[in-house]
This record gives C-alpha cells, structure tokens and sequence, in this order.
C-alpha cells in the first residue's frame, strides 16, 4: 500500500495531464525558468527569517530557532472537495464536543457500552476534576485542528483530532502573506479563498463563550509559557493579530475567585483565556505543583464559572489515540448519522489478538506511541531497518498498552519543489476549526509536506515543510 | 499594558546600548594598542576596556594571558560575560520578542536581523585586522535600533518605557567610565602640568564615550583639560551622553508617564531630584565634594531610580 509508484497524485492523472483544480498552475509551471523557483524560495527564506517566523527545537543548543522549510507550490482543493470536508469536519468536531459533554456529566456512551468505560475512566487525559461542570455553550474544545491525509480522488482519512491546542495556524495565515508577495500573478488567474479572517473569527469565537455575555468589553488574553516555547512565534501572532494581550501565567493572579492581569496600572479582570500551555501546567494548585507556568487558582475561578478557559481543561481525552479508534461510534452515537470522513484503522495494543496482529505485522504498519506527538516514538515498518523493527519488537513486548497501530497509507502527494526541478511529494492536511456560538472552519488549512523522497513522515521537527493551500472558490 | 511588557520594553533597549557602550570601549582599547607611540603598555589599554564595563574580574578567571585576542573573543563572543556584545544583543532580543505585539515590524526586524547576522558570524573570522569594522557594524546597527525606535514607535508609554532603558543604561555607563578613571580627571592634573602624561587616557575617555570632536566645539579653545573633560561628561546638557542630558531625557519622560497615567509616582520626584543636582552643581562643588564619591553616588541613585520605576510601574 505505502509503495512509492502508488500513491494518489493531487495534480497530475492517470495519463499525466493536471487535473482540473490544477490546469491552470500546471502551465503556469511549465512557462517558468528553470531557476525561477529556486530564487522565489531564497526570497520566501529571506522573509522568514526577518519577521522572525520560526520554532524552537528542543535539546538543540546553538541556533534553537529555525525556520520551518516553504515549499513555494501551492496545493489546490476544489471548492465541491472542500465542501464534502468541511461538512466532514463539522460533524466530527460536534461529535467530539458532545462526548466531552457526556463523559464529565451522565456517561451515557459508557452506559450504553459504546465506548469501554475503563479506556475513557482510567485515561491519563480524563481529568475528573471536570466532572459535572458544565462549560458555556457546553463547548470544550474551541480550536480543533484536524489531521487529514487523503489516499484517493474522494478517500480522505483522519488521522488525529487535535483537541488540545493544535499549532500551526500562523504559518496558515504567514505562508498566504508570503505567496502573495511572491506570486501576485497566481491570485489573478486564481480565485483563492481567504484564510485572513482567522483572527477576527477566532475572537468572536473566544467572545462567543466569555462568562457573561452581557458585558460590552471582553477582556481576552492569550496565554504562553514564553519565549522559549517551540511555538512561541505563533502565541504573539495570534495575540497580535486579535489585538489581545499576551501573557505568561506570572501576568495573571487570581483573587476572590477572579483573574487579574498585572498591567502599569490597576489589575484588569479577564475574561477569557485562550491558553496555549498544557493541562498538567495550568495550576499548580490544582494540577502539577512544580509547575512555573501557570496561575495558582485559576481552575478555582474557572469552576466558579468567573472565567473561560479555552480549549477547556480535559479536552485531551477526545484525541487520545486509544479513544480514536471509537470516534465512528461516537459520530453515530451523538449525531444518528454515519461518518462523513473515514477513520483510520487502529490496532490497540493492549489487546493481545491486536498485539500478536502487529508483531507479525510490523514490517507493513505504523507503530505510534499512545501520549507521543511530532513523530516522535513512532515506528514506519514499510520504511524501517530490520534492526529498527527489531528494537521495537522489543519496547512492544515490554510496554504493549503504550502502543497502538495503523496500516500505512498512501499519503497522496503535491508537486514540490525539490533539488531536481519540481517532483511529487507526499503531504497531510491540518484544517483550522473554531467552535463557539457556532461552527467555523477557515478554507483550507496548513498542508505539511515531506520533502524527503518517498518519506511519509511530515512532521516539522523530522524534516517536513510546509505548503500554502487553496481552497478554490466555485 | 502588562507591567512585564513596560518591563521586557525597558530591558530590550537597555541591553542595546550596553552591547553598543561594550563595542565602543574595545574600540578604544584597540585605538590604543596599535598606536605604540602612545607610551603605554600593550596590557593597559585592554584593561582599560575590561576595567570600564566591569568584567575585568571575570575576564581573567576565565583566561591567563591578557591579549587582544582574548579580550575581544572575551567582550564580543563570550557566553560566560554579561555584559558581552553577544549577550547584551541576546537579550535584547529576547525582550523584544517577549514584546513582540508591543512593538513596531520595524524595530522588530532591526534588533532580529541584527541578531541573526551576529550569530552567523563565526568568531574565528574576525581577526585582530577586522575587529573595527566588524565593532563598527555592531554600533551602526545600534543605531539603526534606535531609529526604528525613535521614527516607528507611538508615542505613548511604551515609548516612555524604552527611553527609559535607554538613558539609564547609558548614565550608568557614563558614570561608570569616569568613575574608573577618576584620577585622570583630577583638576591637580591641569595645574601640575600641561597634561601630556594624560593625553591618550583623556582622548580615550572622550572617545569612549563619543566626546571626542564634540568636545573640541564645546571648548573653544579645544585643549584638553581634566576640569573640562569632567564637566562636558557630567553637567554639559547638550552632550548626549553626559549625566544631565541623561537625567534631563529621564526627568521629562517620567513626566510624560504620570500624564499618561494621570498620577505621580515616586520614581518621578527621583528624577527630578537627580536631574535638578546635575543642573544646579558647578564643576567646582563636585571637586570640593570629591569626584569619586559624587559619581558613586550618582551611580547608586540612578540604580535606585531604576528600581523606583520597576515598583511604580509594577515590572515583573
């Protein structure tokens, strides 16, 4: 299946003419100099780096900073794909709300034996300090991103719900600035949809679920753990571009069961907090007690009902890998309806049929850690030495509950430009969700892209860069 | 405005102009050292760089020879002395990006490119030939920080804030310098003799702390004289890097604070009490009073103006 001749080519078909959302880009393409790319990337790295436009990488000394690669061709969907996606999107995300609603008040799918009550109870990410509280507008997760690949003309996948503080936005919003300063053309010949609303739609969204909707003045703020965090450019980004203060948790004090923010002046009383640190860091009173990031008593005023906290606390438990595998029975359970968008087919380790399934499987399937993220910990068979295999046949034995397991799927690939002139590369897609009053999915998203050849793995710490996306307007 | 935005505000522009105060003072020590007619000992000059920012204790735990060689790696590139050029640019810019949506694209990319060009420069390249150029680059890019910041920012108390850092780093590098050199400055100097001993020590003071041919417009008859040396550095307003013009910047901006804000705080009747000694004082009275002690003096009120501002301004 993850064989490189057999993939799904988003630009050209069968008999290697571009496909209609392309035709147009093709061509465009095709008139170019041979160089001509290679010095708008030089340009598109110049831009970067002078507006500061980078990650952290932990454990990396010198340089700790560095630039996500750009790859200047942009991947096109057409306006009938996008909206069978987002109509996809929408239900999932929806789906994944109502269950959070659910298993902190009645827990009727656990009841109704949908979704086995010990993987939901007994999970790291389920916080019981959020049972029986009630968020506004019961929203628990405000900003999803959702991880798609798509391995056909009309199959997409999902492959993870990012329900906790998904990243990757600004680079959404920075790669379209970016285009456009370079190919002003491509606009002209392109009805592109724009994705510059984000900010403006991500504060309505925070202003849809503040404590009291009454009040004239909603007092946001953005909240980082600091300059050293990988995403760091993207926390002042957002802060920036809502006109939010952004804070550190030191910034913030709790009082009478209130939050304050210390300013020159008098303390101002917040409303809403959209906070880009973990669960475990939020309050020390409450959660991890080393932690120096957060606001002792903050979860104390949430609960109080004085403040929001966005994405809420506990959202971690709805894109738990082990809890993945049941998200089409969540759908169904929640809506009546059957998934708009396919799951991906997930071995959990902890079983032993599905144990004794992977390990005489590995050198086909993907191995992922339950907890893990950023490609990180996980196991590629079709792509892996035999020692490699071997190694992880080993940590499996030892540690099989960790662990869950996937076929590899031939991730569809875009034109990218590469060292040789421009050649297929396999990429995923990460749309950007907002989920207040109500539901808004910005057209298109940030398309991460392998620039190895025949890698699968698009992670931005393991080499992957990023893409524009154009959704196309009918 | 979060206190700790006024507060990474003051910081990014008071690392800039120490990184700025830094370069210059090797500058001078280089001058020095490669003009052997100046009589002086290689070493001397060196110290005097190490000496006047402060770090001449640290620079010799860490190395046994004292050299051009590893005084500049020392000043410019060392991780392991604060005040060094690499450090202060540092931490200018991590204020600056701690402040990133308090402050205009422009300063931003002046202090990050600044940043980043500095760090692609690998120290073995810059060889006892390429130091002055390569300090010179350091203080134009300084520059360039300061006119982003004064041509791009809203004037309001971010601005004040960054000024502020700005002036009370640079009245303490001021003092500093002249502190350390006091005995140069002394008026018995000028009546001893004509001063020639002291020639190369005065004309590095002036230029250490960019005096030099301002001075000789300010004193017509040019000649260099402790008594006006002393007086251009600390009371002579129009000097930019003088004591008053430093208060008198720092007095008025505290002013327009406690408009902004509509309330008075202490560190503003601080200001004003320093700023108003330095207009008030003759050249005269300070000698009398002693010079060493005046300038120690100043440097602990301006440290303790520092400190009045972070309290009445909430700085986390």
């Amino acid at each position: 299946m993850a064989d490189d001749r057999n993939f799904f080519n988003e630009m050209l078909d069968e008999t290697g003419g571009p496909r209609q959302p392309y035709k147009r880009l093709a061509k465009w393409l095709e008139d170019k100099p041979s160089n001509f790319l290679t010095k708008k990337s030089r340009d598109a790295e110049t831009i970067f780096r002078r507006l500061g436009i980078t990650f952290a990488v932990y454990g990396a000394d010198e340089a700790t900073e560095r630039l996500i690669p750009f790859d200047p061709i942009p991947r096109i969907i057409s306006a009938s794909e996008w909206r069978r996606l987002s109509a996809g999107i929408d239900q999932r995300v929806r789906a994944l709300n109502a269950f959070m609603h659910d298993i902190y008040h009645r827990q009727e799918i656990l009841r109704a034996g949908r979704v086995p009550a010990d993987l939901v109870l007994q999970n790291e990410a389920f916080l019981p300090e959020m049972a029986g509280f009630t968020p506004a507008r019961k929203v628990y997760a405000h900003i999803i991103g959702t991880d798609l690949v798509r391995v056909s003309e009309n199959e997409f996948y999902v492959l993870e719900d990012n329900t906790r503080t998904p990243s990757g936005v600004s680079y959404m919003m920075e790669n379209r600035e970016t285009m456009m300063r370079l190919f002003p053309e491509l606009f002209q010949t392109h009805h592109v949809s724009p994705v510059e609303q984000y900010p403006e739609l991500l504060r309505r969204t925070l202003e849809s679920v503040a404590p009291d909707l009454t009040k004239s003045n909603q007092t946001i703020v953005v909240l980082t753990p600091g300059i050293y965090n990988s995403a760091y450019f993207e926390h002042a980004f957002l802060a920036d571009s809502m006109g939010v203060e952004l804070v550190e948790g030191p910034d913030l004090f709790v009082d009478a069961g209130k939050v304050f923010m210390r300013t020159t002046r008098d303390p101002k009383q917040v409303d809403v907090i959209y906070r880009r640190i973990d669960d475990a860091y939020l309050d020390p009173l409450t959660f991890n007690a080393d932690s120096m990031l957060g606001v002792p008593g903050l979860f104390d005023a949430y609960r109080a009902g004085n403040v929001t906290i966005c994405n809420a606390p506990g959202t971690g438990i709805a894109d738990d890998k082990a809890i993945y595998a049941y998200v089409p029975d969540i759908i169904e359970f929640y809506t009546g309806q059957k998934p708009i968008l396919k799951n991906v087919p997930t071995w959990n380790c902890s079983r032993p049929d599905d144990l004794a399934y992977v390990l005489d499987n590995l050198q086909d399937i993907v191995v992922k850690e339950v907890h893990g993220s950023g490609g990180y910990g996980m196991l590629i068979g079709p792509t892996a030495s035999k020692r490699e295999i071997a190694q992880f046949r080993r940590i499996l034995q030892t540690n099989p509950s960790n662990y869950i397991a996937q076929p590899t799927l031939a991730l569809s690939a875009c034109p990218t430009h590469v060292a040789s002139g421009v050649a297929p590369r396999h990429v995923d897609l990460r749309p950007f969700v907002l989920i207040g009053d109500q539901v808004r999915i910005t057209p298109g998203g940030l398309t991460r892209v392998a620039l190895k050849k025949g890698s699968l793995v698009v992670n931005s710490s393991q080499g992957g860069g990023t893409k524009d996306t154009w959704v196309l307007e009918d | 405005m979060l206190g700790r935005t006024a507060s990474s505000l003051f910081w990014m522009s008071r690392y800039h102009e120490r990184a700025q105060n830094t370069a210059r003072l090797l500058d001078v020590a280089y001058r020095g050292a490669i003009m052997s007619h100046s009589g002086q000992e290689d070493g001397t000059h060196w110290t005097f760089a190490l000496a006047n920012s402060g770090t001449e204790s640290g620079f010799h735990e860490k190395y046994d020879e004292l050299n051009g060689r590893n005084v500049s790696t020392y000043m410019v590139f060392s991780k392991d002395n604060p005040a060094s050029v690499r450090n202060s640019l540092e931490l200018a810019r991590n204020n600056a990006r701690a402040v990133r949506t308090g402050i205009t694209a422009e300063l931003w990319e002046a202090i990050n490119t600044t940043w980043i060009d500095f760090i692609d420069v690998n120290p073995q390249t810059i060889t006892h030939e390429k130091l002055p150029e390569f300090l010179a680059w350091v203080n134009q890019r300084a520059h360039l920080f300061r006119g982003a910041l004064l041509n791009t920012v809203l004037r309001d108390d971010g601005y004040c804030f960054s000024q502020m850092g700005n002036f009370v780093e640079r009245a303490d590098n001021t003092a500093r310098v002249l502190n350390t050199q006091y005995t140069a400055l002394l008026p018995d100097i000028d009546i001893a003799d004509d001063g020639s001993k002291e020639r190369y020590q005065w004309s590095a003071i002036l230029r250490a702390l960019s005096g030099r041919r301002s001075y000789r417009f300010a004193y017509p008859n040019a000649r260099l004289k402790a008594f006006n040396i002393a007086e251009f550095l600390m009371l002579t307003k129009e000097m930019p890097r003088s004591l008053a013009h430093c208060y008198n910047w720092i007095a008025d901006t505290s002013e327009d604070l406690s408009q902004f804000y509509g309330s008075r705080e202490p560190s503003l009747d601080l200001a004003f009490e320093i700023s108003n000694t330095l207009l008030e004082k003759q050249m005269r009275d300070i000698y009398q009073e002693g010079l060493f002690e005046f300038l120690t003096d100043f440097i602990g009120k301006n440290n303790q103006f520092a400190k009045q501002l972070s309290e009445d301004y909430n700085f986390a």
